[in-house]
């Protein structure tokens, strides 16, 4: 017990002896693992490779630079399919994920032992798999290109909109929603009236946010044959065209960086 | 008009909210339900339009039953019952124009009431109704730029709209401060008059109650203590239905207060 009666006066310590024993057991444990493991790692790394690193760093670099500039006509095209994709893929997920988060929510599931199982496996399993990897999947499916990039992308965020919706719509004020009712309106006037103006910041927000993060994957999808700029970025990488990979990477910075400003503008507006 | 039978609650908990509560409202009479928290008073509302399922007993609005309603039954029956929240329960993220046509839900079908399409006789009343609680010129404005005193008004227009024969009203001045308190319960208790309606209006103000309705209800633990005039709460009765308690000061205060309202 923190407290003592030491001679008629009151001592408090934040842990007694014995747990502060414990904490020092717990911190020598802690220590004498990562001692462990830092003696694992050094033992299988080839030391010469990482001694070499700068040197070879410095070589690509000298390699890449300076970017080359004319390489630019060849990139709009790409770099739009890249912010498509990320777009349109974004829009599919949402229209998917509001249902699979109205049926995933406990106060708004229609059967909560049979359903929203069903929801929630929705959203783990799409979630859990990287967008590469659909693309990769999609592509032995429907072929490589575009098309493919936005299913990826769209399957991928489905569980992330449908979790963060489905977390929105369990904290709305109930008594909203308890006064709707009470007016004698149907399930669905309830759902248009009661809860949907609950969560649209939520929604807003989750769709700026989640269009951001597809910007990003979108531009790796192309490693795969998905379309968009990372085509081009795998094949100048192939034939080792430094000067090109340093533009690519230039414009995909430049495009995440707009996006970043779009969605900080649209949710700055929102809340 | 409306006819409570043995109504009983008990919760999932095994709490007994109501225990075999009969009550007889005849048709435009204004009722004050007081009592203590945890009383039952919240319970005893919500039972009547089914916002909580009552455990047994019956309960009749004119000639319907209403506990023993299928959903679309119910639905139609609520039309005729509207209900005030404690915190106004507005749609925050609405306009006031959209909260007062809210209470037309039961009337249009699903494509209108989404499309905010609502006939123009409804648009008109809703004007006609906003324009009797003084907010005529606010239908535009958010729910959320409202004060509380204005809140509560177009929660009033909203059940009014409803076209109601009964309204079920939940502390609708807890949340507010002493003078707009009065203002909403003098509104509320006029509208009654005017529109020939019947009300149950659950308070914690035992002054306030006194000052405006015709006949109280003491709750006390599921179980109706007193049911007589205003007048008819003395020391005593209030003892029984909220303990002891020194209650000559409350009681006096009415006394004051009415002199007040009558010299303004």
């Amino acid at each position: 017990m923190p407290v003592k009666d030491l001679k008629g006066r009151q001592i408090w310590q934040p842990r007694t002896g014995r747990e502060s024993l414990f904490h020092w057991v717990l911190w020598l444990i802690g220590i004498a693992i990562f001692a462990v493991c830092w003696q694992r790692i050094s033992e299988s790394t080839t030391w010469f490779f990482v001694w070499d690193a700068p040197r070879i760093a410095n070589d690509i670099w000298t390699r890449a630079t300076p970017p080359r500039w004319e390489y630019i006509s060849q990139l709009g095209k790409p770099i739009w399919d890249t912010l498509n994709i990320a777009t349109l893929g974004t829009i599919i997920a949402l229209i998917l994920a509001i249902p699979v988060a109205f049926l995933a929510a406990s106060n708004t599931t229609p059967s909560r032992y049979f359903v929203r199982p069903i929801a929630l496996l929705i959203i783990v399993a799409t979630r859990s798999i990287n967008s590469l990897i659909w693309a990769l999947l999609l592509i032995a499916i429907i072929g490589p290109g575009v098309f493919a990039g936005v299913i990826a992308i769209a399957i991928r965020s489905i569980g992330f909109c449908a979790k963060l919706l489905y977390e929105a719509i369990e904290e709305i004020d109930t008594t909203q929603v308890e006064a709707i009712t009470a007016t004698g309106a149907t399930r669905w006037q309830v759902m248009v009236y009661g809860i949907m103006p609950q969560i649209m910041p939520a929604l807003a927000g989750v769709a700026v946010f989640r269009w951001d993060i597809n910007i990003r994957e979108s531009t790796v999808l192309g490693l795969v044959g998905a379309g968009g700029i990372g085509l081009q970025l795998s094949s100048s990488l192939n034939v080792l065209a430094w000067p090109q990979v340093s533009l690519i990477l230039l414009v995909i910075l430049a495009a995440v960086v707009i996006s970043e400003w779009v969605s900080a503008k649209v949710r700055g507006a929102i809340i | 008009m409306l006819r409570l039978n043995k109504l009983t609650k008990t919760y999932k908990t095994g709490d007994q909210a109501l225990k075999a509560v009969t009550l007889d409202i005849p048709e435009g009479q204004v009722l004050a339900l007081i009592g203590p928290s945890g009383a039952g008073k919240s319970t005893l509302i919500r039972c009547i339009n089914r916002l909580v399922d009552p455990t047994s007993g019956t309960v009749h609005l004119g000639d319907v039953e209403l506990t023993g309603l299928s959903s679309s039954g119910l639905r139609r029956e609520r039309r005729r019952m509207g209900m005030i929240f404690q915190e106004y329960a507005l749609v925050e993220r609405l306009t006031v124009m959209e909260n007062v046509l809210s209470g037309r839900l039961g009337y249009v079908g699903f494509w209108r009431s989404f499309l905010r399409r609502f006939p123009q006789s409804d648009v008109d009343e809703a004007f006609r109704l906003l324009d009797r609680v003084g907010l005529a010129h606010m239908a535009d404005k958010r729910a959320d730029e409202l004060s509380g005193g204005q809140r509560q008004r177009v929660g009033i227009c909203r059940a009014l709209i409803q076209n109601p024969a009964l309204l079920l009203v939940d502390e609708p001045t807890a949340s507010l401060d002493p003078k707009t308190s009065r203002q909403i319960m003098r509104l509320i208790c006029e509208l009654c008059r005017e529109r020939g309606l019947a009300a149950i209006i659950n308070i914690h103000d035992v002054a306030l109650a006194q000052m405006f309705v015709q006949r109280v209800i003491g709750l006390r633990f599921g179980a109706v203590e007193f049911d007589g005039p205003p007048e008819g709460l003395t020391p005593d009765v209030l003892t029984t239905i909220y303990g002891e308690e020194d209650w000559e000061a409350t009681i006096e205060k009415v006394e004051d207060d009415e002199d007040e309202v009558e010299a303004q």
